[in-house]
């Protein structure tokens, strides 16, 4: 009876929905968080108040950040939207962050100390130009000097108290483009030099109050004007003409213009195509010639002088004032692994102030920009501090010769992730010790039994949350049980790959990408993507897994490639090779020669594939199975999508064997007119199905049709292409399809009459959920598509089982015609939506959820149940038991069910999983600028103990049990002698 | 950084607030020129008990078609999106902590950027663009406080509970029943066979 009334209990509790949930105490037992900001564009120091010392920085991620100039930690930060790049940032009045963005059309004031927007501008902009923020330095804060910004073809001065717009210029009409604002200070006067069609120098003098034009002089410049401007002093401009071998000096001293020109030739001997660098230097230019830095000093009367020049490898910062009027600049160059850094005096280059030689602690390539700043010591004298960012895009502060801090920015720019295990742990290195003696792990038990019964007291929380953090051992460098811990592989933009653990998040190693010819074009690829080159199991025990980096010589799609083989437990570079052809399309293919490489792929723009591993066991692999290696490319443009096949070796053209031919098999032609596609989506390639059929609850057999060649393509019409308020309902719907990607036969089409896009969509198993924009009901919705085998639906029959009389032996061809038929539902969901992805575990028997990345940046995990087709209005009592939900018209957003719980992960733009060892458990991994992993149990631990389960209060319950069991026995024995007595 | 709060002692703790107060009765304005328009709007977050909570006010990000434009709220609530043209748009709030729900923002070409605005959940027309939290969000699942009731429920709980039953109630009931009547019941449910539910108690009683 009380096994009954417990295993109904037991039945009543697994049939509750598990949604997946946290205590507080429990975050970041499992997961980390790491904030980033991105590659550093600009940077300005605020150090002059006695309080913290920040730098503001804004970055290519159009992340705007104010860090700890001490810690490098971040104060505050604000990631604006993808389109609103920042152009400028400064800070005004001494209190307020003034940042230009979306090519100097928006203007915001943010509170210096703690990020909280002050006013928003939004300013006039007729055309396409470059923008330019002018904040004056003043010095009286009382005073209100306007802010001047240029862009879209118009001058603005905006009050930086309020953000109020004081007057506006309109310079459209005459083609000016700004290039130098000067704001003398005390002077109501502003200068404007600015260019019309590069050909003519035009200087306006502006009164700073009204806006008015005071006078205007312009000069046409015979041959024009090309590239970058320096601005030497407060009356002079350098620039080069347009055949980039004359340096201009334009001087516009009180409203006049005069040129004077000075040919390279003349102050270099080898001379070429000259470049202008960036750097603000007072009274001095750096210009680039012929792979040297030269320095040219501009005297009074705009005469040029070459003063000194410098190996290319050099990175200099602006000038800026040091005591006794005088300007200093910061100069880095490399030698081997050290850099040394120097900052010079600008007027006398021999005074050097300060020499700093620092050994990088690992490689990061060249240094891309340095911004110097100088505090006072205590000895009176000028100390500098240098804030440089690396080619990796990471960010450090150099101080006294030493890096103070550095930042891996380049994790801000994740592009591709893969997962790798670690290496087994081997006997004699274990590196756990039994540090607990059975005291101290009865006392952390005990602990922990207060903590979940809430009895504990604050101390003993902390120590519980430290306990938990070290007992667990989760940041070793070995292979767990488990599998919990692993590698996560990820390939950065800058084309740096960083291996970070699971446990901690920590970065296990690095490495920057190197092309193996060191040529000009390409010293460094970029990197594209990553594959799993070497998973070694079973025979190939002894090899270290590998991983391949398929980089790019260049951004267009036919420079040619470049192969890098990593090895994963070393983090070094086992091979690299130029493979002289470009990359379109890598394709991992599902063989493995003896040592586990996997055969990849590479499809070129000549139509031509290229087999790798170049061996010969490889190519007889290939060739075994030539005539079934098919794969199709998608022209999103164009509307097309085509299915390959290989054709013969491609001997006639060239002499090597790995290089093969292909024929085109189909084409699927989408009308342009009324079809754009706009995403397209195949099912991953390791993914493990366990299970081909589901009951029904009348206790009919669906065979799921778990195909992997299917495509899932989106189509929109034309117009509604664009943003959500560019079309309305009748004009604009979505069709999506499940294309055979062996035939070319469309199995599936669905219309969604009045939607849009943008379509994320996760393909898994035999199902499909998408996303997308409902206009009639202004909602998103998602939709799930499920995929049955119609041909085996005959199979249900015991009998025809047991007699034989069935085709479940039948062979299965991607070539036959499949009989399919689909059960969709559709629901509304109430979020815009970055990403999706879905749960996979290493058997796949364990429930699926779907992996939300939410317009918030949060990720929110939903049941596979919730988006199930079965779903009805009134589900019977059946199907209730086997744990169907009523309809809802629209998804649950439940707060507990965000993995992310109280974080953020900034700038989201892809999710990763991978199966655990463990069945029930599954790695997620999110990228954005920031990082975020966590492992999740969709159905919750079912194959193991929680972290969170008490041993404590078990061996309590024995030891009470044991006690009674002993205690009644003893009471029994005196009452039986007393009955015995009586 | 403090929300605008329409209850009477806040306002006159602060009285700055009236005229953001006076601001928010007026219609959702647009201004603009050409064919854009410009969307102004207010974020409200009801004071709440949740420590912390300015510095979630200055993280409150409001997004235009899912992206499009994010723009930030100023220290009064307020936020704007400029150079929209006319069109149904969408607006969502982003605010860790609070649920917002999406709104369906009409910007009229015809009556110079007049806008409507209207929930999307629940369908509601706001005559003026202020948007308040439909629901507060709580990530964390809350530990319940110790109580025996709780280890009573739970599964080891009910099991000790039912062999406490068994153990000293049972003969309790057992010594309260007339041995005449128990022997009844005893013939009955060997004639019977097997003992049903009600004829339980009194055979379990008869094996002991």
């Amino acid at each position: 009876m009380a096994i009954r009334v417990y295993l109904l209990f037991l039945l009543f509790l697994s049939s509750a929905i598990v949604t997946y949930s946290l205590y507080e105490d429990q975050a970041g037992l499992m997961d980390w968080h790491q904030r980033y900001i991105g590659k550093v564009k600009h940077a300005v120091f605020h150090t002059q108040k006695t309080g913290r010392k920040r730098v503001i920085v804004s970055t290519e991620e159009n992340v705007v950040a104010s860090l700890d100039l001490r810690l490098g930690e971040i104060f505050w930060r604000h990631v604006l939207g993808t389109k609103d790049a920042i152009d400028g940032v400064d800070i005004a009045l001494g209190k307020y962050v003034i940042t230009l963005s979306s090519e100097g059309s928006t203007l915001r004031a943010w509170n210096l100390p703690d990020g909280q927007m002050v006013w928003e501008t939004s300013l006039h902009s007729a055309q396409q130009s470059k923008s330019l923020l002018s904040v004056p330095v003043n010095l009286k804060v009382d005073k209100d000097y306007p802010i001047l910004v240029f862009g879209g073809g118009y001058l603005h001065a905006v009050s930086a108290i309020d953000g109020e717009v004081l007057w506006k210029k309109d310079f459209t009409a005459e083609g000016f483009e700004v290039q130098r604002v000067l704001q003398p200070p005390g002077s109501r006067i502003i200068y404007v030099l600015g260019f019309v069609n590069s050909a003519e120098a035009v200087v306006y003098q502006i009164d700073s109050k009204t806006g008015e034009v005071v006078s205007q002089k312009s000069m046409e410049f015979p041959g024009g004007f090309s590239g970058g401007i320096s601005s030497v002093s407060s009356d002079k401009v350098v620039v080069l003409d347009s055949t980039r071998s004359i340096l201009v000096t334009i001087i516009f001293l009180d409203g006049g213009i005069s040129f004077q020109k000075t040919r390279i030739s003349d102050l270099v001997e080898d001379s070429g195509n000259a470049e202008i660098l960036s750097p603000l230097l007072t009274n001095m230019l750096a210009v680039k010639v012929n792979k040297r830095t030269i320095f040219v000093r501009v005297d009074g009367e705009g005469k040029l002088e070459v003063v000194d020049s410098l190996s290319d490898e050099t990175a200099m910062s602006d000038s800026l004032p040091v005591a006794d009027d005088q300007e200093a600049f910061a100069s880095i160059h490399h030698e081997g692994s050290k850099i040394h850094l120097m900052v010079k005096l600008v007027n006398d280059l021999d005074t050097v102030l300060l020499k700093e030689s620092i050994q990088m602690d690992q490689h990061r390539g060249r240094v891309h920009k340095v911004f110097v700043n100088n505090y006072i010591r205590t000895d009176r004298s000028n100390g500098f501090r240098a804030l440089i960012v690396m080619e990796d895009h990471s960010l450090l502060l150099l101080q006294q010769g030493a890096i103070v801090w550095s930042r891996e920015e380049g994790l801000a720019s994740v592009t591709d992730v893969t997962t790798a295990e670690l290496p087994v742990e081997k006997d004699g290195v274990s590196v756990s010790k039994v540090e607990h003696t059975l005291v101290d792990w009865l006392k952390g038990h005990v602990l922990k039994l207060k903590g979940s019964l809430l009895l504990a007291s604050p101390e003993d929380v902390a120590a519980i949350q430290e306990m938990r953090l070290k007992s667990s051992g989760r940041s070793k460098l070995t292979r767990d049980h488990n599998g919990f811990r692993k590698l996560i592989i990820a390939l950065t933009r800058a084309g740096k790959l960083f291996a970070l653990h699971t446990g901690d998040g920590r970065i296990v190693w690095s490495m920057l990408l190197n092309s193996p010819s060191k040529s000009e074009a390409c010293e460094r690829p970029s990197g594209i993507s990553l594959y799993q080159w070497q998973v070694p199991h079973h025979h190939a025990m002894d090899e270290n897994p590998s991983v391949l980096v398929v980089g790019r010589c260049g951004s267009d799609s036919s420079a040619p490639g470049v192969l890098s083989f990593v090895d994963v437990y070393t983090g070094k570079e086992i091979s690299s090779s130029d493979i002289g052809h470009s990359v379109v399309q890598v394709l991992p293919l599902p063989f493995t020669d003896e040592t586990e490489q996997r055969l990849h792929l590479i499809a070129d723009t000549n139509g031509h594939v290229h087999l790798y591993p170049k061996t010969s066991e490889a190519l007889s692999i290939f060739e075994r199975e030539f005539q079934n290696v098919y794969w199709y490319t998608v022209e999103a443009d164009d509307g097309i999508i085509r299915g390959h096949a290989m054709k013969s070796s491609c001997s006639g053209e060239t002499a090597d064997k790995y290089c093969f031919t292909t024929r085109e098999l189909w084409t699927v032609v989408f009308p342009s007119e009324s079809e754009k596609i706009i995403s397209t989506l195949t099912r991953k390639p390791n993914e493990v199905v366990h299970t081909q059929a589901k009951v029904n609850t009348d206790q009919d057999l669906l065979y799921k049709y778990v195909s992997k060649n299917l495509l899932f393509v989106a189509t929109v019409s034309p117009k509604g292409a664009g943003e959500i308020s560019s079309v309305t309902p009748e004009e604009s719907a979505l069709v999506v399809y499940l294309i055979d990607t062996i035939t070319g036969r469309i199995l599936h089409r669905l219309s969604h009459q009045g939607c849009q896009g943008p379509v994320h969509a996760v393909f898994s198993e035999n199902w499909v959920v998408y996303h997308y924009f409902n206009l009639r009901a202004h909602k998103y919705e998602v939709t799930v598509v499920e995929i049955y085998d119609q041909s085996r639906a005959e199979n249900k029959n015991v009998w025809k089982l047991i007699l034989g009389k069935h085709n479940l032996t039948a062979p299965i061809s991607s070539y036959s015609r499949p009989e399919v038929f689909t059960k969709s539902q559709s629901y509304f969901f109430a979020q815009s939506v970055k990403t999706i992805a879905v749960t996979s575990t290493a058997k796949g028997i364990t429930s699926k959820q779907l992996l939300i990345g939410t317009i918030g940046d949060q990720i929110l995990a939903l049941d596979k149940r919730f988006v199930d087709p079965r779903r009805t209005l009134n589900p019977s009592q059946a199907e209730k038991e086997e744990g169907i939900i009523p309809l809802t018209d629209s998804l649950p957003i439940i707060p507990q069910s965000y993995i992310t719980h109280s974080l953020k992960v900034e700038g989201l733009r892809g999710i990763i999983t991978a199966p655990a060892k463990l069945e029930s458990t599954t790695h997620v991994f999110a990228y954005g600028v920031d990082l975020f992993y966590t492992r999740l149990a969709p159905s919750k631990t079912y194959d193991s103990l929680t972290d969170d389960f008490s041993y404590a209060l078990l061996l309590i319950t024995i030891v009470a049990l044991v006690a009674a069991i002993y205690i009644t026995w003893v009471l029994s024995e005196k009452k039986e002698l007393s009955e015995k007595w009586r | 950084m403090t929300p605008i709060i329409r209850s009477i002692p806040v306002l006159a703790l602060f009285a700055l607030q009236i005229c953001f107060i006076f601001f928010a009765s007026s219609l959702p304005c647009s201004s603009g020129s050409e064919d854009t328009y410009t969307i102004t709007g207010r974020v409200k977050i009801p004071p709440s008990n949740v420590i912390g909570h300015t510095a979630k006010f200055s993280n409150v990000k409001v997004i235009l078609n899912g992206g499009q434009n994010v723009t930030f709220l100023r220290p009064d609530g307020y936020f704007t999106f400029h150079k929209v043209p006319a069109g149904t748009h969408l607006i969502e709030v982003s605010a860790m902590g609070y649920f917002f729900s999406p709104v369906r923002v009409d910007v009229s070409a015809r009556h110079r950027g007049k806008v409507q605005a209207t929930l999307t959940e629940t369908r509601r027309s706001l005559t003026e663009l202020v948007l308040e939290p439909m629901r507060e969000e709580q990530y964390y699942e809350i530990r319940e406080p110790f109580s025996i009731l709780s280890i009573v429920k739970s599964p080891m709980g009910l099991m000790v509970g039912f062999m406490v039953v068994v153990v000293f109630l049972m003969p309790k009931l057992m010594e309260n029943i007339d041995p005449e009547e128990m022997k009844q019941a005893q013939e009955e449910m060997r004639r019977q066979g097997v003992p049903s539910l009600s004829s339980l108690l009194p055979g379990a009683g008869a094996s002991r």
